[in-house]
């Protein structure tokens, strides 16, 4: 069967409705692999997003979304002038700020350890031991947690061993935030080290000769070789993470907190599950609810937008 | 080469000597505390109750050997329920996950579509903007399937992550393949799956990897999806057994002493019954994640 031969040119000239006609009849197989895709969309990303508009209304479960009253922007008013806000705001930024700042250099740290590992073997098995945290899943975590930072749990057992005195560590305020960064250091350290490590493998080996000719000890081609070959790839994933700057692992946080933590557990994520339980007034407040997630996203696609803007300035990547 | 090994045998100073060893022993530990925790979960789960509650400190063997807290977690009726309902959902949700992945990543590796932008951004826009967790519980139910397996199925039935590793490892594929497969009359369904599928296979590995832990792992959905204790999957009845101490058994009041005996002696061995599965399949799939994450990286 010959097909005919359109010339780029032939094609630009043809109207709308026959590219269409064309573009659907020569890649029908395509569009019918995307369609159930498409109806995924649909259904379960977009239709929840029309529901948005409760946020913007008095919405009771029994009158429905659409019989519910518009209220304008009284929910977000509500949710500005709640005292809450201030410690959601708070905590947000420095559980957040926290994990940024310990969580981000440990699997650089690693990386650089492990290029400086020269027994395959070895280097290997360190790799898949520090590899396996992260498929255990965040209920083990938090039980873990739970079940060691106890009165006379193994944390207590080590702190007494050196001095310390014996206590709930996951009760007390002081070292929610602490077991909450160390943990997911814990988690993440060995798996956000492979990015690195990939990266590592690109530099290339005649420079480490060169420094080597020129008297340089280990420590100094890490620091002059090696930390400079891994900056581009730094900077991607730092500009990156900046740009979720409100995800917080909120989860894991309703895992791990409880009453007496909430002045510095509690964030905008969690107070949503909260408030959608009624567990603060007594009934669901589903508006409530919508306004405060929306409120969270709106300001992480601001972040993102912002980092993204910064980073397509100064470095050459963007995401778009 | 040899001349290059051997000159590193000579530079090989006293200094650089003692880096590696320090290196190597900070290495260890490291290893070691990234192992000790679960070492000791799995010490204590063999460890008889009275001999547990008793003792100070560390544990590296167990005392007392027993494997009662087996027996007993496997009479808490629950928790095999437990297991067979994210069984279920893993033979459903698999396969839906791979088929549609696969799909997706043919349609955003292909080119001359007219409206391939348009889906493009329509898939990606999901990643940064969702509804909310009110608007989507309120979605699953007017969709009938609020207290079904099926809320914890459909709306994970794509990841766009996913999607991005599946398309770059399409890309990679040689064009030509699909070319002479064209002229030889194939249409894009047949491609897809007796050549582009049969090439991309060890990321195929690696996404029924990261689906299968997704699932396995997940207790958020099903804790705000699911009513009956009975539909709920493995990882919330740990969590009803462990965190929120609030016993699912609790219906009647003669079983109060049962209840506490369970939530002393079985939290150790529920905790390695779920966990041992996942770590005994991640090392041998380890190259091939591994590959996963450099991909998805390359384009975030």
């Amino acid at each position: 069967m010959a097909k005919k031969v359109v010339t780029n040119a032939h094609y630009k000239k043809l109207p709308l409705s026959k590219k269409i006609a064309r573009d659907f009849s020569h890649n029908k197989y395509k569009y019918l692999m995307i369609l159930p895709v498409l109806v995924y969309l649909a259904l379960f990303c977009y239709k929840p997003m029309y529901g948005i508009q409760i946020a913007f209304k008095n919405y009771k479960v029994t009158r429905g979304m659409e019989k519910s009253p518009w209220v304008g922007l009284y929910w977000f008013e509500a949710f500005f002038n709640d005292p809450y806000f201030w410690r959601l705001l708070r905590n947000t930024f420095t559980i957040s700020g926290l994990t940024i700042l310990f969580g981000f250099p440990a699997p650089i740290v690693l990386a650089l350890m492990l290029n400086e590992v020269k027994n395959t073997k070895f280097k290997r098995t360190v790799q898949t031991i520090t590899y396996m945290p992260y498929f255990i899943s965040l209920v083990v975590l938090c039980s873990l947690i739970k079940i060691y930072s106890q009165q006379n749990g193994l944390i207590s057992d080590v702190v007494a061993f050196f001095g310390g005195t014996k206590q709930n560590w996951l009760q007390d305020p002081k070292y929610f935030r602490s077991i909450y960064v160390i943990s997911d250091i814990w988690q993440g350290i060995g798996w956000n080290s492979i990015i690195y490590l990939a990266a590592l493998s690109g530099i290339d080996q005649e420079q480490y000769e060169a420094a080597r000719i020129d008297g340089a000890n280990r420590f100094q081609q890490m620091l002059h070789i090696t930390l400079p070959g891994l900056l581009p790839t730094i900077t991607i994933l730092f500009i990156l993470r900046m740009g979720s700057i409100l995800n917080v692992g909120y989860e894991k946080i309703l895992l791990m907190y409880q009453p007496t933590t909430y002045e510095v557990a509690d964030v905008f994520s969690t107070y949503t599950y909260r408030i959608s339980l009624g567990a603060t007034s007594g009934q669901p407040q589903y508006s409530l609810s919508t306004a405060v997630s929306l409120f969270n996203t709106i300001v992480n696609v601001a972040f993102l937008l912002l980092t993204n803007f910064i980073s397509s300035r100064t470095t050459e990547s963007s995401l778009f | 080469m040899t001349n290059a090994v051997h000159n590193n045998k000579i530079k090989e100073s006293a200094g650089s000597k003692v880096f590696t060893v320090i290196n190597a022993l900070l290495l260890i530990f490291l290893c070691f505390l990234t192992l000790y925790p679960i070492w000791y979960c799995l010490v204590a789960s063999f460890t008889a109750t009275s001999y547990l509650s008793a003792h100070q400190g560390v544990l590296f063997i167990p005392h007392m050997f027993t494997t009662s807290a087996y027996r007993l977690a496997f009479t808490h009726p629950l928790l095999l329920s437990g297991y067979k309902n994210i069984l279920l959902v893993l033979l459903v949700s698999l396969p839906i996950n791979i088929i549609l992945t696969l799909f997706t990543g043919y349609f955003l590796a292909s080119k001359n579509v007219l409206f391939k932008p348009v889906i493009q951004f329509l898939i990606m826009f999901t990643m940064f903007f969702n509804g909310g967790m009110i608007p989507i519980f309120l979605n699953i139910r007017s969709l009938g399937l609020y207290n079904t397996l099926w809320a914890l199925i459909l709306p994970g039935a794509i990841s766009v992550y996913n999607c991005i590793i599946c398309r770059t490892a399409i890309q990679a594929v040689p064009e030509s393949l699909s070319e002479s497969a064209y002229l030889d009359g194939a249409n894009d369904l047949v491609i897809v799956f007796r050549i582009t599928l049969p090439l991309i296979m060890p990321t195929i590995a690696v996404l029924l990897l990261y689906y299968g832990i997704g699932h396995w792992n997940a207790w958020f959905p099903a804790s705000i999806y699911l009513q009956d204790n009975n539909k709920l999957p493995i990882q919330n009845i740990m969590r009803s057994i462990l965190i929120a101490n609030s016993n699912l058994l609790n219906a009647s009041g003669s079983e109060t002493d049962k209840v506490d005996d369970f939530a002393e002696t079985i939290k150790y061995s529920t905790i390695i019954l779920t966990t041992v599965p996942v770590l005994c399949i991640y090392p041998f799939l380890q190259k091939y994640f591994v590959k996963g994450v450099m991909i998805g990286a390359v384009k975030g």
